[in-house]
């Protein structure tokens, strides 16, 4: 199969023009497959953009682009149970990719796609689920390459199709509470969206001055980007055919069309790389998950730079 | 914590009981024991994997004199030196001579020492994490045993410790 | 016969408490200070304390089993994190081993390990660890329904009135933490240490290894606490220090360029004020935390817990102030449990 490029759900809280602008764009300027549009950590940004999800999914329908809807990554109280059955219950006319156990009650049964918040490290786990309607899986990003290629033999034969992040901050860790409104000395229920002001996530550096990792809101990412490009063969080898790129403010109409290249073989990793940096990524990339070597990490390959 | 009001007074007591001693006669003392603790609890270096042959340094703060400990199984050593010709070693373990103690015997936490900055570690963390698990499946009194090597008078003073430790 | 009731005694089921084990010397320890259950696991990555020096061999695992079961304790067994594909024989060997030596319950976290336990092993209990980060009644009972899980460990992030709405929707008994390490990350949704030491948190079970810890003291007794190439603290001179795990360090931020407590303080989970209340709910088990502690600690807080329960089922109340020396920077928290204002 074709191997083929996805952007993931914009992970920030980008006003409504942003989101617009980006969607317009990935539609008309990008040879994307699919798009996971939704909030998915944190449900009180959901309202702002709630009313636009579905002229974007059909602008992106029409660019001929697949749409698919991202449920919470964290299920607390009664508002984001809500948003979960409501998505849930679009079920049988858009694809609904979960990214918590509490959407698999109400999904169980009925085909779906599984994100990458929802832990599926194996290949039994990974039977159970396709044996509840899943039939596309998005791996945890911490997962090494000897266990993507065990997922890609069993993925395979239980007819599921595997997605690996390719690109962007990697998720870390989820919380209960908000780190944003805490650094901000206000509460998550009291927050005054003071998230809105980082947009690719709020640095925190270690108190000798070492970048170290990024907030967004509930979430914690990585510093550095991850990037695959010297990887990306290899994974398509092992299996993977979905690629997915985690929204940023750097060019990613300029990211998307390096990937794309790259899969064509019109370019090499080494090129790509360098290209990559000029859509403004200034942070350091990393690729260690993949080699079985701190998520940091940059692991330098045989083809790669 | 706070520490108990007594406490000052006697965890000067090792350091009084020690400073006779010469050198000399404490070496195969601080030895004696570690063989004896060594047989009576074997387990004890299967527990500690890889790190029976890390070279651990025992410093307490009240007393000055130094001890480094190799587990090794065949032959466990504790050699006994003056601060000043401190040997090259691995992990570093330090505070006043009673938590040390407390905290070989099972009394005490190790976690709420080290929290309450009673206890420095330096070295090879993970060495004296599994030391510290190792020590703490001992069961009985690794103190008892210690005090046993010094006779009735060895038993006697750390009866007296650990009532005050207790009050 | 008539029966003549204490007449303050509480009428509500006395819930298990649930202690914990890293060693087989503290598991006894454990039974003999009042523990009904003592969790524990074997000496690899298939349970979430994989530290250097603490667990079960097989053989102690079988005589520790032994010597609970005769003082009336049940044993159950922490299979509680993620196998990666091509490594999941070990956990379903752990598995085999527990039910051979006939482990009252098995604590899991993923889908692929409850299947097996469901499939090879249907009539041993299987409890819900709070590893599989489930906190909703949905959640709850996708695994009740999938697994027959007969117990769910509830996170450490809800509030008591978030737990009592729980227990009225899920389909099992309800578990809660009421002492130890206060951790607001949602655990098993975590790769903080992964990302800074390659060391798994949900697929080899440890959170900031010590093989990559550091602790550097200047002369000044300035304590720096050091995870692989990061500072995660530093602490003045006699200012009581934490655990060297990330989601406790002190970090800047722009808008807090001084340093501060980024994620959550150095704090211990203690709720020993609301354990009437959470009694009072009808919460069937009262876990303590601290499988990595020492035995000292866990005769401590055990007895102190077994005492506040017996207490508060004769109408009494709980008396554990003294377990602070305890806790992490030797301050406590009621946490989540009371309010949610923290969030």
């Amino acid at each position: 199969m074709q191997p083929k490029l996805t952007i993931g759900p914009i992970l920030f809280h980008w006003s409504v023009d942003q989101k617009l602008d980006f969607y317009k764009k990935i539609a008309d300027e990008t040879d994307i497959d699919t798009v996971y549009l939704g909030e998915i950590i944190c449900s009180k940004r959901a309202v702002f953009f709630d009313q636009y999800y579905e002229q974007v999914a059909d602008k992106l329908k029409r660019a001929g682009k697949k749409v698919v809807y991202s449920t919470l990554a964290e299920v607390l109280i009664k508002r984001d149970r809500n948003i979960i059955q409501d998505f849930c219950d679009m079920s049988e006319t858009e694809e609904i990719e979960v990214n918590d156990a509490s959407a698999l009650l109400h999904i169980s049964g009925k085909a779906h796609r599984l994100g990458p918040m929802m832990n599926v490290y194996n290949e039994d786990t990974l039977a159970h689920l396709a044996a509840q309607g899943a039939y596309h899986a998005s791996l945890p990003c911490e997962l090494p390459r000897q266990s993507i290629k065990i997922m890609a033999v069993h993925a395979k034969k239980l007819g599921v199709s595997l997605e690996m992040q390719v690109f962007g901050r990697m998720p870390l860790a989820l919380s209960a509470r908000c780190y944003h409104a805490r650094a901000h000395k206000l509460t998550k229920d009291g927050c005054q969206f003071v998230c809105e002001q980082d947009p690719d996530g709020m640095v925190l550096k270690t108190l000798d001055n070492k970048e170290f990792l990024a907030i967004n809101g509930i979430q914690t990412l990585s510093y550095s980007f991850l990037n695959l490009t010297n990887e990306l063969k290899q994974l398509q080898n092992l299996g993977v055919e979905y690629f997915r790129l985690s929204p940023h403010t750097n060019d990613m109409v300029a990211t998307a069309n390096v990937f794309n290249q790259l899969l064509n073989d019109t370019i090499s990793p080494r090129e790509a790389m360098f290209k990559i940096r000029d859509t403004g990524v200034k942070e350091p990339f990393a690729n260690g998950f993949y080699h079985q070597k701190a998520g940091n990490q940059w692991v330098i390959t045989q083809n790669g730079s | 914590m706070p520490l108990p009001k007594h406490m000052p007074k006697f965890e000067k007591l090792p350091a009084l009981l020690l400073k006779p001693v010469p050198l000399f006669l404490l070496r195969p003392i601080a030895q004696h024991i570690t063989t004896k603790i060594g047989k009576k609890h074997p387990h004890l270096f299967a527990r500690l994997g890889k790190h029976t042959s890390t070279r651990y340094l025992i410093k307490p703060t009240n007393i000055p004199l130094v001890a480094l400990l190799i587990p090794n199984q065949q032959t466990p050593t504790m050699q006994i030196f003056k601060p000043s010709q401190t040997p090259a070693h691995d992990a570093v373990i330090e505070g006043k001579f009673l938590f040390l103690l407390s905290m070989l015997d099972g009394t005490s936490d190790g976690d709420a020492l080290f929290f309450n900055r009673e206890l420095t570690i330096g070295g090879d963390t993970e060495a004296v994490v599994c030391l510290r698990n190792a020590l703490d499946d001992v069961e009985g009194s690794v103190a008892a045993d210690i005090a046993d090597v010094f006779g009735p008078a060895g038993r006697t003073i750390l009866g007296f410790l650990r009532r005050k430790e207790a009050q | 016969m008539t029966i003549k009731m204490k007449p303050k005694a509480n009428k509500f089921t006395k819930p298990e408490l649930v202690c914990p084990a890293g060693t087989p010397a503290s598991m006894r320890t454990a039974v003999e200070a009042g523990a009904d259950a003592v969790y524990c696991g074997f000496q690899n990555a298939t349970n979430a304390r994989n530290f250097p020096g603490l667990n079960f061999t097989p053989d102690e695992m079988q005589k520790s089993i032994i010597h609970a079961h005769k003082n009336d304790t049940k044993i159950l067994l922490a299979i509680n994190t993620n196998p990666p594909a091509g490594k999941i024989q070990l956990w379903k060997d752990a598995v085999d081993l527990g039910a051979k030596f006939g482990v009252d319950a098995f604590i899991v976290a993923d889908m692929g390990v409850a299947s097996y336990i469901a499939a090879h092993h249907p009539n041993i209990r299987l409890h819900l660890s709070v590893q599989a980060a489930a906190s909703t009644p949905e959640a709850l009972n996708y695994y009740c329904q999938q697994f027959g899980v007969k117990r769910v460990v509830l996170p450490r992030i809800l509030t008591i009135a978030e737990i009592k709405a729980i227990m009225q929707q899920v389909e099992c008994e309800v578990e809660t933490f009421i002492f130890g390490n206060h951790g607001l990350m949602v655990e098993g949704r975590c790769s903080l240490t992964n990302y800074v030491t390659g060391l798994s948190t949900n697929m080899d079970g440890v959170c900031s290894p010590a093989s990559q810890v550091k602790y550097e003291q200047d002369e000044d007794k300035n304590l720096s606490t050091i995870l692989g190439e990061y500072t995660i603290d530093c602490f003045d001179k006699g200012e009581n220090a934490g655990y060297p795990t990330i989601c406790k360090g002190r970090y800047r931020t722009p808008v807090r360029d001084a340093g501060y407590y980024a994620f959550e303080e150095p704090l211990s989970l203690n709720v020993s004020n609301l354990l009437p209340e959470l009694m009072q709910i009808g919460v069937s088990a009262l876990k303590i935390e601290g499988r990595q502690r020492s035995r000292a600690y866990v005769k401590k807080v055990v007895s102190s817990f077994r005492a506040a329960v017996d207490n508060i089922m004769q109408g009494g109340t709980a008396d554990i102030a003294s377990l602070i020396a305890l806790t992490e920077g030797h301050k406590q928290t009621e946490g989540a449990f009371k309010s949610k204002k923290w969030r």
